[in-house]
């Protein structure tokens, strides 16, 4: 069992990643990781709301008629966002100016359903909660790794502490701005699938389909 | 409530849910249970939180007012440079202002809302798509030594593409160069309309002259970038690229307010006072 429990946690980071392995969630992660500090919001904030939707997902999933479980499952899944996107503006008011629609669009954000259906609903409350942390782990870990890349050497900064000191305020770095703009996320992330398959080829994905060799025409 | 009655509503409440997932009944009864239990936490963060967010709001704007004020570098104590602005509420109509209003707890978006404080714009007037305006605005203002005015900073609102844009325009002492314009509102997509936030782009606007020499608004969001041969160019700020009609909203939001339905009147004062 406790095999087990630490395989929901620890799988979903890199071996079933719902990021870099599922190619979830990807939009949010070229939004929020020009900066460190609006990444690692973000990764807490949908951690949070997936390993919560799980919980409750799974306490009721013996009772949630499957004609209606869809919308069920999203009415939990935005309420917890709401009060996620209630807290941060009391509490982080210049971030959540930041991450503007970004936190709103969680529950639009295929990972946090995408765990609802395929692990909660068919699991007990507790491999439920641990398996949306695992998965909010795995976003977190591929956002923040884009995010130190893309602050780094976008802006020469972390968590906007100056680290490369800029060629515009007498330093020596000049910064790479593409980094700063959405593209770059783009480049960063297929890297990161490519580094990682080459390291686990288990995880490269079979063909769609084969090309056969043409038979040649027997008359020309 | 006695004691048979109880059993009774736990015995009904276990009879549905001991119903197949797939009765009409039980399927209703989840769907409100869902709903009535997340409505009521959703309710409950909104209310309990709404004094922070408040604070929050308040001390945003201030901040804002600071920042497009030119008083503070960024790192400065914010509250020791408001303490150096003059806060007035100021009735539009014929720009004087009231002394029994209190402009920092005015708010605009309430004002708009009450009747008592706003009117509707006619059509015409109405450019800067926002259909009532209150009939009082706070307007700040940094001093000199000698009194006159340094910075006139005014709260202006005006439509975008998705929403209204809340912002401030800093005038210098002429009353028509631009100091600085901060948006500190507004739900414009992030990356195209929500480009107003760009430091970069508010850069443009420090020296621009939003009057001509007749004293009519008059700023223009250029399509692209602005040719610097341009004789009109003192007039003429970049458009954003891919935000049409954010840009279009910012234009008519700032020729409005500084027309004669906005603080034409008080800007008009003010240059009576200083002669």
């Amino acid at each position: 069992m406790a095999n087990d429990t630490k395989k929901i946690l620890t799988g979903p980071i890199v071996d079933n990643n719902p990021v870099i392995l599922q190619v979830l969630g990807i939009c949010s992660a070229l939004a929020v990781t020009t900066k460190m500090s609006t990444a690692l919001t973000m990764c807490i904030a949908l951690t949070l709301v997936t390993a919560f939707s799980n919980l409750l997902i799974s306490m009721i999933r013996n009772h949630i008629p499957s004609s209606i479980r869809i919308i069920v499952q999203l009415t939990i899944i935005s309420a917890l966002v709401i009060v996620i996107d209630q807290l941060l503006k009391a509490f982080a008011f210049g971030l959540s100016k930041e991450l503007s629609v970004f936190v709103g669009l969680i529950i639009t954000n295929c990972i946090v359903l995408g765990r609802a259906e395929a692990f909660a609903l068919k699991n007990p409350p507790l491999p439920s909660f641990i398996d949306g942390l695992g998965n909010g782990l795995g976003y977190s870990a591929i956002l923040l790794l884009v995010g130190f890349i893309r602050e780094l050497f976008g802006s020469g900064s972390l968590f906007g502490v100056s680290v490369l000191p800029l060629a515009k305020d007498g330093g020596w770095y000049i910064p790479n701005g593409m980094l700063l703009l959405p593209p770059s996320a783009f480049f960063i992330i297929g890297l990161i699938i490519w580094a990682v398959r080459s390291w686990k080829p288990a995880q490269v994905e079979k063909p769609d389909f084969k090309i056969h060799n043409a038979h040649q025409p027997e008359v020309s | 409530m006695s004691a048979p009655e109880q059993t009774s509503t736990v015995g009904g409440l276990a009879a549905i849910l001991a119903l197949p997932n797939d009765n009409p009944k039980k399927t209703i009864f989840m769907a409100l249970a869902v709903c009535l239990s997340c409505s009521i936490v959703v309710a409950a963060s909104a209310v309990g939180l709404r004094p922070l967010q408040v604070a929050n709001q308040a001390a945003d704007r201030i901040r804002n007012i600071v920042e497009v004020s030119g008083l503070a570098q960024p790192g400065d104590d914010i509250m020791s440079a408001f303490a150096k602005i003059e806060a007035n509420m100021v009735r539009l109509s014929d720009g004087v202002f009231v002394a029994d209003m209190d402009a920092s707890t005015f708010d605009i978006e309430r004002a708009t809302k009450d009747p008592a404080l706003s009117r509707t714009l006619s059509r015409a007037e109405d450019r800067a798509n926002i259909k009532r305006q209150p009939e009082v605005m706070p307007v700040y203002m940094v001093r000199d030594t000698d009194g006159s005015v340094k910075t006139l900073i005014l709260p202006i609102h005006g439509a975008g593409l998705w929403s209204t844009l809340y912002g401030f325009l800093a005038l210098d002492g002429d009353l028509k160069t631009t100091q600085g314009l901060k948006f500190y509102q507004h739900a414009e997509t992030p990356g195209l309309g929500g480009e107003v936030d760009n430091p970069n782009w508010r850069a443009q606007w420090r020296g621009k002259v939003v009057y001509d020499d007749q004293w009519q608004p008059r700023i223009e969001l250029a399509k692209g970038s602005v040719d610097a041969s341009d004789p009109n160019v003192v007039h003429k700020v970049d458009g954003l690229a891919g935000a049409t009609l954010t840009t279009r909203g910012v234009e008519n939001l700032i020729n409005f307010w500084l027309g004669e339905s906005g603080y034409g009147p008080l800007i008009e004062r003010l240059r009576a006072e200083r002669g």
